[in-house]
């Protein structure tokens, strides 16, 4: 009896946990989106200072140009666990954009205590939290378990995006669209944004398409959630703590029924 | 309180005397904590500790983040990014919150189901289960308008979908989702006051945490065996129970640090596991996102809800009977509250004399069968109401119905029940037998 109960328990448990996990997407249509390696996947992930410094260079001088992050104040690319920019360094690229000030009434130099601005110019949608607005993967089985190693594959998804082109491109109602392997629906008004060679790094790190890719993608990811290296290390810290905890709490248990479950009488 | 012979209070020191005679707080703390509890309590009874830490783990971080969300519809979804991103562990205590609301809801589907299976339900214990289940209806009210805060894309759209259920009802249905709205779509009034009653309604759930703690230490804790301690003299008494502090304090706070490791792993490693990616996606009127999912808790309520479609025979006839009054929209509003509400009379609606499910060789099965179809319901819930699934929910719905009001009237009568032990001592012996060489049974 107490061992069906026993059972019971794990399966309703475990079944539980598998329903939750699976519950979170609908099969939607056939898209491909490539499983690559990021350096801050799973428990131990970090970000890669050099690439998001890398990153941050796509974004100003291609993404920007349609695409707002208007969510991220400038200030925290000198954040440390993050792009690592100094602090005159910051400065610097602050002033390389021009920002609405409504005390002014006109345009000025962002200083490092505004926000990057946003850009409603074609009417694309901002890109400070785009990686964990989309999802690329959920598995094994639905239950995306995997997302403990690997995330839920919105930097995935954009990577895949931005590789994702086949070159085919139609119009439809006065628009150009253009074929993308990872867009649901496979047509996309985004011109292929990156070309080979399109950047040219200060370190002259490889610009492939895909290289540029990975390193957008990771700075939107460090954007998208910048406390993440501060959120792992509580993590660590939290667990470990509780599970030292969880022991002198099993000890302090077991001694205490000791007597109660062994005792002759009563 | 429980009526269970035990040690009293007494004010030992001369200000506990001086308070004692003032205010009798000391006493109302002590016969609280010590309240004599069943020694045979299993692994299954820790849920209620856990959930009471749920309701303060909410509360405190609710309050911390109150202090710097800012409820219009033009600015809730910046003030959490800036909680995110500027306020000192303001990540934290938004990802703790928001997971947080999880483990409540695991918690009180284990606590849940616990009681239907042991019976914890069965009379004397009637209003502490009647309570429970008020709780968790506001608990659901409470996450449901705590979801809609962070206003983005699935927080509107299950706004306007959840309160489109009251729209459902026959004639003064319009009227009532305007009402709830503060307009006619959901809106700023909407956002303004679903913030006011989720800041509301957990002081509500914590009062009513009170009363349900009252009854049962009026009628004592219910327990795996489904006898009564008894009462007729301490020294037998005694043999059936240990005090609450600090035998279960001690095994619950065990069980809460197990847990907790799970959930601080989750929050560390993959806060966002729940959640859904288009709530990164600030609230649009115009653009409605493709499939509109309930977070994971509401699920198999929503696949109740959208099983009885206008094909399915019962929703026709009541249809016809009511002369088209009732329609598909409306009988699946009324399903879904139906399908708690007949949790709520399951004290009356089980027949049985036999409390705890170990002594009830149908009933288990029967019961295993529940817990499935709960969790299939809640996968049915996470899919397109389409196909497969449409069927799959409806037969969903359909056992959970059956098995509140044909299968639990009907056991009571068919079931030839096994031996119950006598007492409390014989179950708790049966495990732990007396004998010094028992040092390998573990629980």
């Amino acid at each position: 009896m107490e061992r069906f109960m026993a059972h019971m328990q794990v399966v309703i448990l475990s079944v539980l946990l598998l329903a939750i996990a699976g519950s979170g997407h609908a099969a939607g249509p056939k898209v491909h989106i490539e499983d690559v390696a990021f350096s801050f996947e799973g428990p131990f992930g970090k970000f890669d200072e050099k690439q998001l410094q890398r990153g941050l260079v796509v974004y100003q001088e291609v993404c920007a140009a349609c695409h707002g992050l208007k969510f991220v104040p400038f200030r925290t690319l000198g954040d440390e666990g993050g792009v690592g920019l100094s602090e005159n360094a910051v400065k610097a690229f602050a002033s390389g954009f021009e920002i609405y000030d409504s005390e002014l009434d006109d345009f000025r130099p962002a200083t490092p205590s505004d926000h990057f601005p946003a850009n409603d110019t074609v009417d694309a949608p901002d890109l400070s939290l785009m990686t964990k607005a989309r999802a690329g993967f959920h598995g094994p089985g639905g239950t995306g378990l995997t997302q403990f190693f690997r995330g839920a594959g919105g930097p995935e998804y954009l990577v895949s995006l931005l590789d994702g082109y086949t070159g085919e491109e139609r119009e439809e109602a006065g628009t150009l669209l253009y074929a993308n392997t990872a867009f649901s629906g496979g047509w996309l008004s985004m011109a292929p944004p990156l070309s080979d060679g399109l950047v040219e790094y200060a370190d002259g790190s490889p610009n492939t398409t895909h290289d540029m890719a990975m390193d957008v993608t990771a700075f939107l990811a460090w954007a998208a959630e910048p406390k993440m290296m501060a959120r792992k290390r509580t993590g660590f810290t939290s667990v470990a703590l509780l599970l030292l905890l969880s022991v002198l709490l099993y000890l302090s248990n077991k001694r205490l029924w000791a007597p109660i479950k062994n005792r002759e009488n009563s | 309180m429980s009526g269970i012979p035990h040690d009293h209070y007494e004010p030992g020191t001369g200000f506990e005397r001086w308070l004692h005679r003032r205010l009798p707080i000391g006493g109302l703390i002590y016969d609280t904590l010590m309240i004599p509890t069943p020694r045979n309590l299993n692994w299954m009874w820790i849920w209620g500790v856990v959930l009471t830490f749920c309701l303060l783990h909410q509360i405190i971080t609710g309050i911390v983040l109150a202090m710097h969300y800012t409820p219009h519809a033009d600015l809730a979804f910046a003030s959490v990014e800036h909680i995110m991103r500027n306020v000192n562990a303001g990540w934290a205590m938004r990802y703790l919150h928001t997971n947080g609301a999880s483990l409540f809801f695991l918690a009180a589907y284990c606590h849940l189901f616990r009681g239907i299976y042991y019976g914890s339900y069965k009379e004397p214990r009637e209003i502490t289960w009647i309570i429970g289940m008020l709780i968790y209806v506001l608990m659901m009210a409470t996450a449901f308008m705590g979801y809609v805060l962070p206003w983005g894309q699935m927080s509107f759209w299950a706004a306007t979908v959840i309160t489109g259920l009251f729209g459902a009802i026959p004639g003064v249905g319009e009227s009532l989702q305007t009402w709830l709205l503060g307009g006619p779509a959901v809106d700023n009034a909407t956002l303004n006051r679903f913030f006011s009653l989720h800041y509301l309604l957990p002081f509500v759930i914590a009062g009513l945490v009170v009363v349900h703690i009252w009854a049962f230490h009026t009628t004592g804790n219910s327990n795996p065996a489904g006898v009564e301690v008894r009462r007729t003299s301490r020294d037998e008494a005694d043999r059936d129970t240990v005090p609450f502090w600090p035998y279960f304090v001690i095994k619950d706070l065990f069980a809460l640090a197990v847990i907790l490791a799970v959930f601080f792993a989750i929050v560390g490693f993959m806060p966002n596991y729940f959640g859904h990616p288009d709530n990164y996606i600030e609230a649009n009127a115009l653009a409605t996102p493709e499939h509109i999912v309930p977070e994971w808790y509401f699920l198999p309520f929503y696949a109740i809800l959208r099983a009885f479609t206008a094909d399915v025979w019962i929703v026709q006839l009541a249809g016809f009977v009511t002369g088209g009054i009732i329609d598909a929209k409306f009988f699946g509003v009324m399903a879904m509250f139906g399908s708690i509400f007949v949790l709520i009379l399951l004290p009356w609606l089980d027949t049985s004399y036999v409390r705890s499910g170990r002594y009830r060789p149908m009933f288990k099965w029967w019961f295993a069968l529940l817990v499935l179809d709960f969790v299939v319901l809640m996968w049915a819930g996470s899919r397109p109401a389409e196909g497969i699934y449409a069927i799959i929910s409806l037969i969903g719905a359909s056992y959970w119905f059956m098995f509140f009001l044909v299968v639990m009237p009907l056991l009571g009568v068919l079931e030839k029940p096994l031996k119950q032990p006598k007492t409390i001592e014989e179950d708790f012996r049966a495990h732990y037998p007396a004998a010094k060489d028992s040092a390998s049974v573990s629980e």
